[in-house]
């Protein structure tokens, strides 16, 4: 399917000069980095900027480093990239495991994590780690760098709190202390599919944990209430019950063609009760491997 | 808008084209370079089968604007196995892997951008490598014996004699 609407393409070599691109086209212009949604909406009409701003030739961008105990994701960085990395596998395996599972190499070889953030679709497998790591998605525009929590940064589905004349540059995760951690993902079947249900979670030492969603909402969201049941206590079967149970309420998953409403909810316990004894075992440096499949 | 005159290195030849900015690469490589090895099948992602590599990494050409690869270095299942069949191309023919063949430049390109990063596969590996390429006639099974047995080192021709 050809492309129909028109637009201009700029390639710019500097991030102030996509910056400017932004601001003199006042929301009219995409910013491209991998395309592989943006690619999409553009042939089903669904976006229709009249410029797109290509990315990947600005060199800044490119930076993938852990320093100050701060991990920067670059906007440029493909989830090729950080399943590469060294560093994402060894310090930030929950992101490890959730980039391995997004769509197939093919399309992983291009789509950026700043890219699939900004996509913002239910189902973003990266929305999870990225909660339970507690990120911050650092943006530029006209009025200088803002810094926004991920938690604020999904405010309605396909919606995030990026202005149009503003660029997502980096990514930042604060290094957590000692944890054990998993992403568990429901496809349909196991390789390139849309989660259904996914669930990132990180375990410390003091029986306290990061837990959070996606797909079961409009917006992926850590699970606090989920959270605060389990704080401080060993876990125990009576434990995962109970968390369930307060699981169940937390979400409201959507039917689709991929799957009923009960099976999704049906699935997130199940989900929650596998990934919590994955990550306290992890944590206990007894669990699975990470990559290995917990459903 | 604006036309752009765009040169690509394809198979090793050198080419230059004129594109609009939302021609799609997979369109500007079939009907205005000739290129019919990657086909169009899904048009948004999911099927694999317009996969070319593009600066050494599988990309899904209706995925890319052909302005985007300008510049680039491109190969398409003509460029490969010039010089004869390649081991894998080789595995594929012994084990009766495609039917209709719609799949098979796309797989070819897959598994071999697998092999090249990872000489020794295992089987969940080799799924995993063509899990975005998708065939409707085999079942994949004969797909992934030959991929498995194309990685193994008797059919490496590059592999180091001890
Ligand atoms: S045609 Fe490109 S992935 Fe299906
Ligand atoms: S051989 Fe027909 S689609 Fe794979």
């Amino acid at each position: 399917m050809p492309i129909t609407h028109p637009f201009e393409y700029y390639k710019p070599a500097r991030l102030v000069d996509a910056l400017a691109l932004l601001h003199t086209h006042k929301g009219g212009a995409s910013v491209l980095a991998g395309g592989t949604d943006l690619i999409v909406w553009l042939k089903e009409g669904v976006a229709a900027p009249r410029a797109l701003v290509d990315i990947k030739g600005i060199k800044e961008l490119e930076v993938l480093e852990l320093k100050d105990g701060m991990l920067r994701i670059g906007a440029r960085a493909t989830f090729t990239v950080l399943i590469e990395s060294k560093i994402v596998r060894g310090k930030f395996p929950v992101l490890w495991e959730a980039a391995r599972t997004v769509a197939s190499v093919g399309v992983r070889n291009r789509a950026t994590l700043a890219g699939n953030i900004c996509s913002a679709i239910p189902c973003l497998d990266s929305a999870p780690a990225l909660l339970v790591y507690e990120a911050v998605v650092v943006l530029q525009g006209p009025a200088g760098t803002r810094r926004i929590p991920i938690t604020e940064w999904f405010v309605g589905l396909k919606k995030t709190a990026r202005q149009p004349d503003e660029m997502v540059t980096s990514i930042e995760l604060p290094l957590p202390k000692k944890n054990g951690g998993c992403y568990v993902k429901l496809g349909r079947y196991a390789g390139e599919d849309l989660a259904q249900v996914g669930l990132a979670i990180l375990a410390f030492a003091d029986n306290t944990w990061r837990i959070a969603h996606c797909a079961v909402a409009p917006t992926p969201q850590r699970m606090a209430g989920v959270e605060t049941i389990l704080a401080g206590k060993p876990l125990a079967a009576a434990l995962i019950s109970k968390a369930c149970a307060r699981a169940a309420k937390d979400i409201s998953p959507i039917a689709d063609v991929r799957a009923s409403k009960e099976y999704r909810q049906h699935m997130a316990g199940i989900m929650l009760t596998r990934g919590l004894k994955a990550a306290a075992a992890r944590l206990a440096g007894t669990g699975p491997a990470y990559g290995t499949s917990l459903l | 808008m604006t036309k752009t005159t765009i040169t690509l290195k394809i198979n090793g030849a050198t080419r230059t084209v004129d594109v609009e900015p939302s021609d799609v690469l997979i369109e500007v490589l079939r009907d205005k370079l000739g290129i019919k090895s990657p086909k169009i099948g899904c048009d948004r992602g999911d099927c694999g089968t317009c996969t070319v590599l593009l600066n050494g990494q599988t990309v899904r050409s209706c995925l890319v604007l052909a302005v985007e690869a300008d510049g680039g270095e491109i190969v398409t299942l003509e460029g490969i196995g010039t010089d004869g069949l390649t081991p894998l191309q080789k595995a594929f023919i012994a084990h009766n892997s495609f039917q209709c063949g719609f799949c098979a430049p796309g797989v070819t390109l897959a598994a071999t951008e697998l092999l090249r990063k990872n000489a020794q596969p295992t089987r969940d590996e080799i799924k995993e490598a063509i899990a975005g390429n998708l065939c409707r006639c085999t079942g994949y099974t004969p797909i992934i014996d030959a991929i498995e047995d194309a990685a193994k080192p008797a059919n490496k021709k590059t592999k180091a004699k001890k």
